[in-house]
């Protein structure tokens, strides 16, 4: 396991990257480890691709230039892969994972590892909806933890409750843990 | 020792204003410093934070009203960024040179054209000049911990200016980091109770006095002098103050300046802001390498760390500044500071320019300053204009 976790966050202004991102360190957080939640670094429109990233280390990142070349990439809207190559920079067997239905197979990566979890339909199931769309943040942390190892569950969910008291805490930590043990990977 | 959360730069400012029981808060909105004066109003609301909120109708009225705020010995804060700072500007002055204590924090960022909402230091810089102390904070703890301080500073009976904390735009403003918060109890102890200080003159009702009236150049120039006294003591006061902080928090700031790997090195960079822990990443991988190397973070820039800064280089071969702003018709600012501070010492002092506009600076852009560094002590030419960094040449092609 790498001393220091780079993570890259691809979705649509509203589906909350930069959210998963802070969630995801408060998660290493809570377990003693230190991260950086960062942003993209602009104004951001609602539906528009829109980008976060995350570095977690057991000890104290100093350094805070821009994330290159990450070492997962959640990419939160499949469709985002028309308009961008969700892949650049990813290191060499790097981590590409996707909200979808589809199988990883069905995902042409050469070089990359693929894992897919079904963030949408985790969401509405759990009837988790964010202005009209189906919040898929919390799954997709819940994802990231389980193929990485980089978190546990058990601090996912904890940081999920600390962020929204009562059932909609509830109903976000229960994304999660769906999402950990659904995702399949390729 | 209090506890630690996830927070971004902005919410690490509210929390320290907050910690500080701040009296009175004038805001105006601006890009990336908004969510500080959004996070002080839910603590005002939700009677965290017992303060008088004053919505104002430009950034200009919100350091006005800072001013009538100290002036009646209340503890003062606003906040802003580029545009909101120039549009401020009259009145940066005004409080600087009226000797009213306050805290500002500056979200470091572009000035237009073309548009911008990135980092960079030419907004603050341009206000070097007028009796303010000028803080750079390289991370989110830093940004608390100066945030607090400040206002420790700002309101010593030897001191009593105002007081700038500036944290880059996005790099720390709008990145959460862990950030250690102090106990209530321990900074009602560092700091004095709000209100309390003894202005020398006081804005009262029931004596009536006037401030800032006409002076005749025979009484302007001890003005002045009064002002550069103040920042002499600064020095004193902001090392003081750090030292205290220290055994509240276990975190000393001990010096205006903060060296890296710097005692035996042959060549040093100096930067300020969020780019020094960088600095230090490279200055890992360059001393692994086998270059003797030290990078330095200017943690004021006003006062200036003259003696600091002339110990720490006074046995060196070279010294690269990386400048984050520009004066165009002359090169980088800091860059000027520097090599006027250390002209008797005979060493060369290379320029950088980097991160104009938000341009991302990498640990191997240090790397590569670094480098060039001692590729001009081995080749053995002097001094050169100074260097952009991540330049587009191709542009100009």
């Amino acid at each position: 396991m790498p001393d220091l976790w780079e993570v890259r966050f691809h979705g649509r202004g509203g589906q909350g990257v930069v959210t998963a991102s802070r969630i995801l360190v408060e998660s290493a957080f809570l377990e003693g480890k230190w991260g950086q939640s960062i942003p993209m670094f602009g104004a951001e429109r609602r539906g528009a691709p829109v980008s976060a990233f995350a570095r977690i280390s057991s000890s104290e990142i100093r350094r805070h230039s821009q994330i290159y070349n990450p070492d997962v990439v959640a990419v939160f809207d499949p469709k985002i892969l028309k308009v961008l190559d969700v892949s650049e920079g990813l290191k060499k067997n790097g981590l590409l994972i996707f909200n979808s239905v589809k199988g990883p197979e069905e995902f042409d990566f050469r070089g990359f590892r693929v894992a897919v979890v079904d963030a949408s339909g985790i969401a509405i199931k759990l009837g988790l909806y964010f202005a009209g769309f189906p919040a898929v943040n919390t799954a997709m942390v819940g994802a990231i933890a389980k193929v990485t190892g980089m978190v546990s569950l058990n601090s996912v969910m904890n940081s999920i409750k600390a962020n929204w008291s009562g059932r909609i805490g509830e109903l976000n930590a229960e994304a999660a843990r769906i999402a950990y043990n659904s995702i399949k990977v390729g | 020792m209090g506890v630690s959360k996830v927070l971004t730069g902005n919410y690490a400012v509210a929390n320290a204003v907050k910690l500080a029981k701040v009296q009175v808060v004038a805001a105006y909105p601006i890009t990336p410093q908004t969510t500080i004066v959004e996070k002080i109003a839910q603590f005002v609301e939700n009677g965290e934070l017992n303060a008088k909120y004053i919505r104002v109708e430009s950034e200009h009225s919100a350091m006005a009203a800072c001013i009538g705020a100290s002036a009646t010995g209340a503890r003062a804060f606003t906040a802003t960024s580029s545009h909101g700072l120039m549009y401020m500007s009259e009145v940066v002055w005004w409080a600087g040179l009226g000797k009213f204590p306050m805290v500002m924090a500056v979200v470091t960022r572009a000035l237009a054209p073309p548009w911008s909402i990135w980092s960079e230091h030419n907004d603050v810089l341009a206000h070097r000049d007028c009796g303010w102390i000028i803080f750079f904070a390289e991370d989110n703890q830093e940004v608390l911990d100066l945030t607090i301080q400040s206002f420790r500073i700002s309101e010593d009976e030897k001191v009593l200016q105002p007081v700038m904390v500036t944290l880059d735009a996005f790099i720390l403003s709008h990145t959460a980091t862990p950030v250690s918060i102090p106990n209530q109890s321990d900074v009602d102890g560092y700091l004095p109770p709000p209100g309390s200080r003894r202005l020398p003159f006081i804005l009262d009702p029931a004596n009536p006095l006037t401030h800032g009236n006409l002076a005749y150049p025979r009484n302007f120039m001890e003005f002045r002098y009064e002002i550069e006294r103040s920042m002499g003591n600064a020095r004193r006061i902001i090392v003081e103050a750090g030292r205290e902080y220290g055994k509240i928090t276990g975190r000393y700031y001990d010096s205006l300046i903060e060296p890296y790997r710097c005692s035996d090195a042959d060549a040093v960079l100096i930067c300020m802001g969020s780019s020094a822990g960088d600095a230090k990443d490279a200055v890992d991988i360059l001393r692994d390498e086998g270059y003797n190397i030290g990078a330095v973070k200017l943690r004021t820039i006003r006062p200036f760390p003259y003696e600091e800064l002339r110990d720490i280089c006074r046995n060196k071969r070279i010294i690269g500044v990386v400048d984050r702003d520009y004066s165009f018709g002359f090169g980088g600012i800091m860059h000027g500071e520097i090599k006027s501070a250390l002209s008797d010492l005979h060493i060369p002092v290379q320029g950088f320019i980097a991160g104009l506009g938000g341009r991302d600076i990498r640990v191997e852009d240090f790397i590569q300053m670094g480098r060039k560094l001692y590729h001009i002590i081995e080749s053995g030419v002097g001094e050169f204009p100074p260097i952009w960094i991540n330049l587009r040449r191709e542009v100009f092609r």
